[in-house]
């Protein structure tokens, strides 16, 4: 690999951010900072916020308050920032035009895109079926592919919504061998999930959210062994929280 | 029945005057779906994804513009290119041109509010993905037209049906002059006012059939596309 521009989108903050939509808070003045390193899990029931924070941290979305730094930058582009959505969505062509539409968009030059095709469609596994029609693709295909033109950006920053959410154990293994092997390439890991399991495999940190708060952040092995909050007690013993 | 089969041998023989009516029938028709096409799949496009206020008015104005009564639109483009309109100037009146351009008109609002909500749907699908992917304003109404391609050949085909199978407008414009202006439509109203109804006859039918063709070929372009492009 070649050396690695220093990583200008790290660390993103979070500063008493607030997410307001017609009158509903959806954040509740959230603070949290995402630092190089291990995956960040962010886990909580539905509705609690997951896919929101993404968002926010992300850049696709502007807190109503607070605010959002990327390397202590508001305006860092997000060029090198790269999301895979909770339902991704595939543009009407096959598997590889989908990957050579990210890269142009991430302005790889033409010359190089048949190679990284390649090497994103094996990374992934998807080697022999490039020429599918994208949409066509079984789900746990379609989320792989979706990883890879997430990838194709080349980003210092991966957000991954329930990357497993609806595959079977083989897929989801798949994937989360993916995701590890993102994480080990440097690329900070970003995910939601509402899979405890999942979160224990992958986490090096857990952000547990509850109805538009974060209620306890902490490192994975902590937060699973001793954990600060009642919630987090409760969710980590596999209660439900409503 | 004497004068289907006498209408029919006007159509296998080539009758030479026939077949002028409907070359020129098609020549404007395409002609004005391909003016109509450059003029409304792009603003139907920035009406899809723009946001501004009155936009839900635009939508509903150009909706109804899709209803547009030909004679009306004769009516109009007769004032605009008479020798004392606005554009008498350009001496088209009574022309093929002055054909292609109230079809145009007519014809463009279908095309643009088709797409118009063509467009809008795929942005809907597609929007999170591409602004994910930093793909601007240009770049994403390229990629919903191509993406939307095989729908949009759709609003295309509904706007060719239209001219094809319009008089009034091209007849008032035009002037149905033999030889010059006469399309399918215009000799058919007036072959069968003066009581000649093979030609009629053989002319509506090959206006159906070309109807029923370019129909079939955009809905097996479109099956293939769907296919391969998923
Ligand atoms: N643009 C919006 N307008 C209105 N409500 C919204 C909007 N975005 C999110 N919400 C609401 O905010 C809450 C949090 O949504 P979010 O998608 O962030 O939850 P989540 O934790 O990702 O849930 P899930 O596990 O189901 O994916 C939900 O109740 C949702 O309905
Ligand atoms: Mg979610």
């Amino acid at each position: 690999m070649t050396m690695r521009p220093p990583l200008t989108n790290l660390p993103i903050l979070l500063e008493d951010v607030s997410f307001v939509v017609r009158d509903v808070t959806i954040l509740d003045r959230i603070d949290l900072m995402l630092t190089p390193g291990a995956p960040t899990v962010v886990i909580g029931p539905n509705g609690a916020g997951k896919t929101t924070l993404l968002r926010l941290a992300m850049g696709l979305i502007r807190p109503t308050s607070g605010r959002v730094t990327w390397g202590g930058r508001t305006d860092a582009p997000a060029d090198r920032r790269a999301i895979v959505f909770q339902r991704p969505v595939m543009l009407r062509r096959s598997a590889e035009a989908n990957l050579r539409y990210a890269l142009a968009a991430a302005d790889v030059p033409s010359t190089e895109h048949e190679s990284r095709v390649r090497e994103l469609l094996a990374l992934v596994g998807l080697a022999s079926l490039g020429g599918r029609p994208a949409r066509k693709l079984s789900g746990g295909e379609q989320q792989r592919l979706a990883l890879a033109r997430a990838l194709a950006k080349d980003p210092q920053v991966l957000f991954l919504d329930e990357p497993t959410a609806s595959l079977d154990p083989a897929a989801t293994q798949s994937v989360e061998d993916l995701i590890r092997d993102v994480a080990a390439r440097g690329i900070k890991v970003v995910m939601s999930t509402h899979d405890l399991g999942e979160a224990r495999r992958l986490a090096g940190d857990v952000v547990l959210m509850h109805r538009g708060r974060i209620v306890e952040t902490n490192n994975a092995t902590a937060f699973f062994s001793n954990p600060k909050t009642s919630e987090a007690s409760r969710f980590v013993t596999g209660q439900l929280l409503v | 029945m004497p004068e289907n089969v006498s209408a029919l041998q006007l159509v296998l023989a080539g009758d030479p005057a026939l077949y002028a009516i409907v070359r020129l029938s098609l020549i404007v028709s395409l002609s004005a779906v391909l003016l109509a096409a450059l003029v409304g799949l792009p603003f139907g496009a920035w009406l899809a994804l723009s946001r501004f206020r009155g936009r839900e008015g635009a939508i509903v104005i150009l909706n109804a513009l899709m209803g547009l009564p030909p004679v009306v639109v004769g009516l109009l483009v007769f004032l605009l290119l008479s020798r004392s309109g606005p554009l008498g100037s350009w001496g088209i009146l009574f022309t093929p041109q002055a054909m292609i351009v109230a079809q145009t008109i007519l014809i463009a609002p279908i095309i643009a509010a088709l797409a118009r909500q063509t467009i809008e749907d795929l942005w809907l699908e597609y929007r999170d993905e591409l602004q994910a992917m930093n793909v601007g304003t240009l770049g994403s109404v390229v990629t919903l037209l191509w993406d939307g391609r095989f729908s949009l050949l759709t609003a295309l085909l509904a706007g060719f049906g239209r001219a094809a199978a319009e008089v009034g407008a091209v007849i008032i414009v035009g002037g149905n002059i033999d030889g010059f202006t006469r399309t399918m439509t215009t000799a058919i109203a007036l072959e069968t006012s003066k009581g000649d109804l093979p030609l009629a006859i053989g002319l509506g039918m090959i206006l159906i059939v070309i109807v029923v063709l370019v129909n079939a070929a955009a809905w097996g372009t479109r099956r293939f596309g769907e296919r391969m492009a998923g």
